[in-house]
């Protein structure tokens, strides 16, 4: 399955782009983290602590145990800091 | 309800005044407006505000459905900028307007409480020093519990 994967703020600075097209058969966001984990050290670096991150897919919040399928857009960022 | 998104500043006396006409069985109107503020010791020279455009209205949207769950609501107003604003810029304002003050107070504090760390907005700061994002605050989150 191909997942848009967009990531924001020091996610996005980290990773160096603010999306990407991942062609995946990660059944979970924790299974994507790993796959995008393993293939360079900036994803490494990004994906280091999780408690420093929050996860929506499809544009709803939600936790990295989460399941991917039907999923078209997986978004990556710190906790929020609106207001 | 109308849940505005948008870079361009916005004339908080225009909006709170059309936003108080017109209703003849609404007895409170509560206003906040959230304002850039300028940091003691290590001036600020501008804080930039990224956001997650389709998400970011659609978690206002829900927000704001809750709180009109909750309480006894006439209507709610939110608007929000995004990018570059300087100290003294007005970020963003929540209006609510009710049959009475209590509803309407506690759904302004219930918006706010949940649009700073449920809505995808991440505000960075600039200063002499450099840029830095701005952390969320352990009472943030502890705050939603109150609801």
């Amino acid at each position: 399955m191909a997942l848009n994967v967009l990531y924001f703020a020091w996610v996005r600075e980290r990773i160096g782009e603010p999306r990407e097209k991942v062609e995946t058969q990660a059944a979970t966001v924790m299974e994507l983290i790993e796959e995008l984990r393993a293939r360079e050290e900036r994803y490494a670096m990004a994906f280091s602590d999780l408690s420093a991150l929050r996860v929506a897919v499809d544009q709803e919040l939600t936790e990295f145990d989460a399941a991917l399928d039907g999923a078209r857009e997986v978004a990556f960022f710190p906790p929020m800091t609106g207001g | 309800m109308r849940i505005v998104v948008q870079a361009e500043p916005f004339d908080f006396g225009a909006e709170a005044n059309a936003f108080a006409s017109g209703h003849t069985d609404m007895g409170a109107i509560v206003t906040f407006t959230g304002v850039v503020r300028d940091l003691p010791g290590d001036p600020l020279d501008r804080m930039v505000i990224e956001h997650y455009p389709g998400m970011t209205e659609k978690a206002l949207e829900s927000i704001a459905a809750e709180a009109r769950e909750r309480w006894s609501l006439g209507d709610v107003l939110v608007i929000h900028r995004h990018g570059e604003m300087r100290p003294g810029d007005m970020i963003m304002m929540v209006a609510t307007a009710a049959p009475h003050r209590v509803d309407a107070f506690a759904a302004a504090e219930f918006l706010m409480d949940y649009l700073k760390s449920r809505a995808p907005f991440w505000k960075q700061e600039f200063t002499a020093d450099g840029a830095e994002w701005v952390a969320s605050k352990d009472e943030d989150e502890d705050a939603l519990k109150r609801w």
